[in-house]
């Protein structure tokens, strides 16, 4: 019955292994969640979900494969014998609460009307006045603002008062299909850093050194040692004007947080397509170029390229010499890109489009072919996608 | 059987809070706790700890911090220096051996609590080398070739702010609870939890001021619940009147010592901006 659950989850691209899957297991064998739907909720979750931007996705997934089970936990709670909520019951409320309770006509009556209700109830409930369930103001069920509330399976009602816990869908702004700022950026850039120790051993390495020294019973072995860098070299090329006018903000957090991040990095702007030339200053564009031969000429093969835009043109921008918009260009937008992808095998293409609408472009559909489907959506995820392709060669 | 953590007289846990400290307790896993800064991560650690009257180890994590530190480390430079001075000690090696926060909880009999605190801050490594330790709870001290297992599994509790991913390796031992920030009624709750004798139509107009303030666009640090207790700290000793922070109707004031609040001067201004164009509109 919980496979299923642990299939949905796999289905909705949450990553859910079989070693989470017997822990939740394991906990519910040991009953560290109670019998309540809101505990299982928060239980599987605890167990399943390792990471904050997953729960939005969780609590559809939830919502959704509860659904179905609500009657079978409507028959569980149908069959509690009366013994056994008195003495809930008794546990749960404080003596001013028991106070209120003979007024609203004693304990035994309410156990009685409860008892009734249990009876006539069949379908799961939710609000209301009368019908035990979660919320509203009936005297039964979780959740609820009745002073004489009997309630069932849950011990500090406080929290998801009259909705479900997870069709509130409280973390919805947490996952991580949107798009976020310079910082969220860095953290996902971040991931693309490698540190290694390059170049003159300058620094004197006291660990190593009295390590060494000890180790040499105590006569004395210097070691030196190259200082922490970070190796990783960035070539950004970035789309300007026309439709990118729509995601300048997106891009300039971008940039600006691979700028605070990497130290070796270089830009370059183009318009549409790569072609010929590329250029460093939008203002000077057309008497301030680089050819895109001495571009792959000047940087090694090991920086890695991103290119950012949205690929939205015509095909034959793309794909026939001359088609450029603004000028004649004497080979095809697609040779050049190749000899770019050729020098640099590290490459990716960051598209601030919704990937959604990717496949009813037809230029978009080329570029991705281009790049060996190298292009990812430029969000958090997109780009952290985007660094671990980086990281093989093509 | 095991004691249960709840809510305390000084830390307020929310039911799935209390049930995930619970479950990592019995079942053993550390407990990943992420959320917003200065939503209590590192407290909770410390009342759990009181609650269950067990001993807390605290392991504070900085970039340099490596994972064999919290084993064990080898002092070899006072090994080198015992021997020169012919110590008889230098003899044995295990007096080198200094016992690091992992060693010392393993140590206990009964229930431990580890902290284990701002993992993100190490190297993107460091959870990668306490896989084996915390999975099974045991490592091998090599100098003195001797294997040291828990005594008793200890609650292991980790945080993290999300500076840096955490490996799926790692994240598939632990269990993950995500703090979200508390609602009007859970911040009602703790600010009685810390300020009891605070009067009632102050903390109203205290938390409207707050939550709105925490709804304002472009806010580059929100503020958290540690910001709003030290605020009210110092609304109660500038015994300021309830209604000198009450919103006009324009929805935007400056609450006053809102230094307490914002934390960089771009926010202050672009609540200044906020509130001046307000006051033209009237």
């Amino acid at each position: 019955m919980l496979i299923d659950l642990l299939f949905r989850l796999r289905n909705a691209k949450i990553p859910v292994s079989i070693t989470e899957y017997l822990a939740m297991l394991d906990g519910l064998d040991k009953e560290v969640a109670s019998y309540s739907v809101e505990n299982f909720y928060h239980f599987s979750r605890l167990c399943l979900i390792k990471d904050e931007r997953h729960y939005d996705r969780f609590d559809k997934v939830f919502g959704e494969y509860v659904a179905g089970l609500h009657d079978l936990f409507d028959e569980i709670i149908g069959d509690i014998p009366e013994e056994w909520l008195r003495k809930e019951a008794e546990r749960l409320f404080s003596e001013q609460e028991k106070k209120d309770i003979e007024a609203l006509g004693g304990l035994d009556e309410i156990m009685e009307t409860l008892r009734k209700r249990l009876e006539e109830q069949k379908e799961r409930h939710q609000g209301g006045s009368k019908w035990i369930g979660t919320g509203g103001t009936s005297a039964f069920g979780a959740y609820g603002y009745n002073p004489a509330g009997v309630r069932i399976g849950q011990k500090t009602g406080r929290q998801g008062r009259g909705v479900k816990v997870w069709d509130k869908r409280e973390y919805k702004n947490l996952d991580d299909e949107r798009e976020l700022g310079t910082r969220n950026f860095k953290v996902a850039l971040r991931k693309l850093r490698r540190f290694a120790r390059e170049g003159a051993m300058d620094q004197f390495d006291i660990d190593s050194t009295i390590d060494a020294t000890a180790r040499n019973a105590g006569l004395l072995d210097i070691k030196m040692v190259a200082e922490r860098r970070n190796a990783i070299k960035l070539l950004l090329l970035f789309d300007v004007g026309g439709s990118m006018d729509y995601h300048v903000t997106v891009c300039e957090e971008l940039f600006s947080a691979a700028r605070s991040e990497f130290k070796h990095l270089e830009y370059f702007y183009f318009h549409n397509f790569i072609y010929e030339k590329l250029w460093r200053d939008n203002r000077r564009r057309h008497t301030e170029t680089i050819s895109t031969y001495e571009f792959i000429r000047t940087y090694s093969a090991d920086y890695r390229v991103i290119i950012i835009g949205d690929a939205t043109m015509s095909p034959y921008e793309i794909m026939t010499p001359g088609g450029s918009v603004e000028h004649w260009n004497e080979e095809a937008g697609s040779i050049w890109i190749s000899r770019v992808l050729e020098k640099f095998p590290h490459a990716a293409w960051l598209n601030p489009e919704p990937a959604a609408y990717w496949s009813r472009v037809p230029s978009v559909k080329l570029a991705q072919e281009i790049m060996q489907q190298r292009m990812y959506g430029l969000t958090v995820d997109g780009i952290g996608r985007a660094v671990d392709g980086l990281k093989l060669k093509h | 059987m095991t004691r249960k953590f709840s809510s305390t007289e000084n830390y307020v846990a929310t039911e799935d809070l209390s049930l995930a400290v619970n479950a990592a307790i019995t079942l053993g896993r550390p407990l990943l706790i992420k959320g917003e800064p200065g939503t209590g991560k590192t407290q909770l650690a410390e009342e759990v700890a009181r609650s269950l009257e067990a001993p807390l180890y605290r392991w504070h994590i900085k970039s340099t911090t490596k994972a064999q530190q919290g084993l064990y480390e080898y002092d070899a430079v006072s090994r080198l220096r015992d021997s020169q001075l012919g110590d008889e000690k230098v003899q044995d090696i295990s007096n080198y051996i200094i016992k690091g926060k992992l060693w010392e909880a393993f140590e206990e009999d009964a229930l431990s609590v580890l902290l284990i605190d701002e993992i993100d801050k190490a190297d993107i490594e460091f959870p990668n080398d306490l896989l084996l330790e915390l999975d099974k709870m045991e490592f091998h001290v090599y100098e003195t070739r001797e294997t040291i297992v828990a005594k008793k599994r200890p609650l292991v509790i980790i945080t993290s702010n999300n500076e840096k991913e955490l490996p799926d390796a790692f994240l598939r031992r632990c269990f993950f609870h995500y703090i979200k920030f508390p609602d009007k009624e859970t911040m009602q709750q703790i600010v009685a939890v810390h300020y009891p004798s605070i009067k009632k139509d102050l903390l109203d107009a205290a938390l409207n001021a707050f939550f709105s303030i925490r709804e304002v666009q472009g806010i580059t640090k929100k503020p958290s619940t540690s910001e709003l207790l030290d605020w009210l700290k110092l609304l109660l000793a500038e015994d300021i009147p309830a209604d000198a922070l009450h919103a006009d109707d324009s929805g935007a004031i400056i609450p006053k010592l809102h230094g307490a609040l914002l934390k960089n001067e771009q926010d202050v201004h672009l609540f200044e901006r906020l509130v001046f164009l307000n006051k033209r509109k009237q």
